[in-house]
């Protein structure tokens, strides 16, 4: 196991930056999400976990799982300097459903979302998508391309039942220039998102954060 | 690659430790992108992991990079933390946009030029 005292291996950021932002990339395994993360960061992605244990933060929570049970989430997370005070985090996130559970913990105040799809497992997604829907968390969808049977967009768009107003994008996952188009995609569609909500409104999920 | 996961296969106990038996970091919020940085340098007789977010934390670093250089889950890293916070040690720079609402519109047009410039 790592030492706790030694230095991170990365470069350090500006000591201007002040304000740290979140997107979140949520996927099933193997679907290229780390693979993402990595094309478009600065850093090695680096891998950490949240646990809802008897020593975890907010034991309330706990109410309803079992007592000696641990929740625990891997993810990794690559970053993103934008410009001397906003740093973009880049969560790759498992869908599986104990991640939602953590949701609230991790990911509150998270820009929005990608969902990554294999489009030759379609249905691995199917979670997720309605996870972030109930969440009130702006998404677009981002079909990684395995070089499998193409499919077309309306195909993935009826399997997936997305909304019309959900971006869909295709991307090469292991592609810089392919990654941060699907990301800037889903900061086009966040500004859409915002244009088109009343003044101050809240988000659907009020629920603070622990 | 077989890397030891954090917290994974770490009993509660040890856990317990490392936090003096707290399970909740009190009313210091930290965000897992809330930026951290050093006031102090490490001093004898510390503990070990506090000595070590000082060290890493000499430039502003959020707190799940702190988690993951430390090994420990997220939730312990913020109780650390905050024994760093309250004792002044530590500042921390908390996200901008609230939780509760859309990103600001200007927030995203800092996000797009800065993604389109990578």
């Amino acid at each position: 196991m790592d030492s706790v005292t030694s230095e991170p291996q990365h470069r350090t950021l500006s000591s201007t930056a002040d304000n740290g932002l979140k997107i979140v990339v949520v996927g099933g395994f193997g679907v290229g999400k780390t693979t993402l993360v990595r094309s478009v960061s600065e850093i090695r992605p680096l891998n950490t976990e949240e646990t809802m244990s008897q020593a975890g933060e907010g034991i309330d929570d706990t109410v309803g799982v079992a007592a000696k049970t641990a929740t625990t989430v891997a993810f990794d997370f690559g970053r993103i300097s934008l410009d001397e005070r906003n740093v973009l985090y880049l969560f790759g996130a498992p869908g599986q459903e104990r991640f939602w559970f953590l949701w609230d913990r991790l990911f509150s105040g998270t820009l929005g979302a990608v969902v990554l799809v294999d489009t030759r497992r379609i249905a691995d997604s199917w979670y997720a998508v309605d996870r972030l829907e109930h969440h009130g968390t702006p998404f677009v969808v981002a079909c990684n391309d395995f070089g499998g049977a193409a499919h077309g967009p309306e195909a993935i768009r009826e399997a997936l039942d997305l909304a019309d107003e959900v971006p869909l994008v295709f991307c090469d996952a292991r592609s810089r220039e392919s990654s941060k188009q699907v990301l800037i995609a889903l900061v086009e569609h966040l500004k859409n998102v915002v244009a088109a909500a009343p003044e101050g409104a809240p988000r659907p999920i009020p629920e603070p954060a622990p | 690659m077989s890397r030891v996961r954090p917290g994974r296969d770490d009993s509660p106990d040890r856990l317990y430790t490392l936090t003096g038996g707290r399970s909740s970091s009190g009313s210091t919020a930290f965000d897992v992108v809330t930026l951290v940085v050093a006031e102090s340098d490490p001093v004898p007789g510390m503990q070990s992991e506090h000595a070590a977010i000082l060290r890493m934390c000499r430039f502003p670093t959020a707190v799940v990079e702190v988690a993951a250089g430390l090994g420990l889950p997220v939730s312990i890293t913020r109780i650390l933390l905050a024994d760093l916070h309250d004792t002044g040690r530590i500042s921390a720079r908390h996200p901008r946009p609230t939780s509760y609402r859309l990103p600001d519109h200007d927030i995203l047009e800092q996000v797009l030029v800065g993604l389109r410039n990578l």
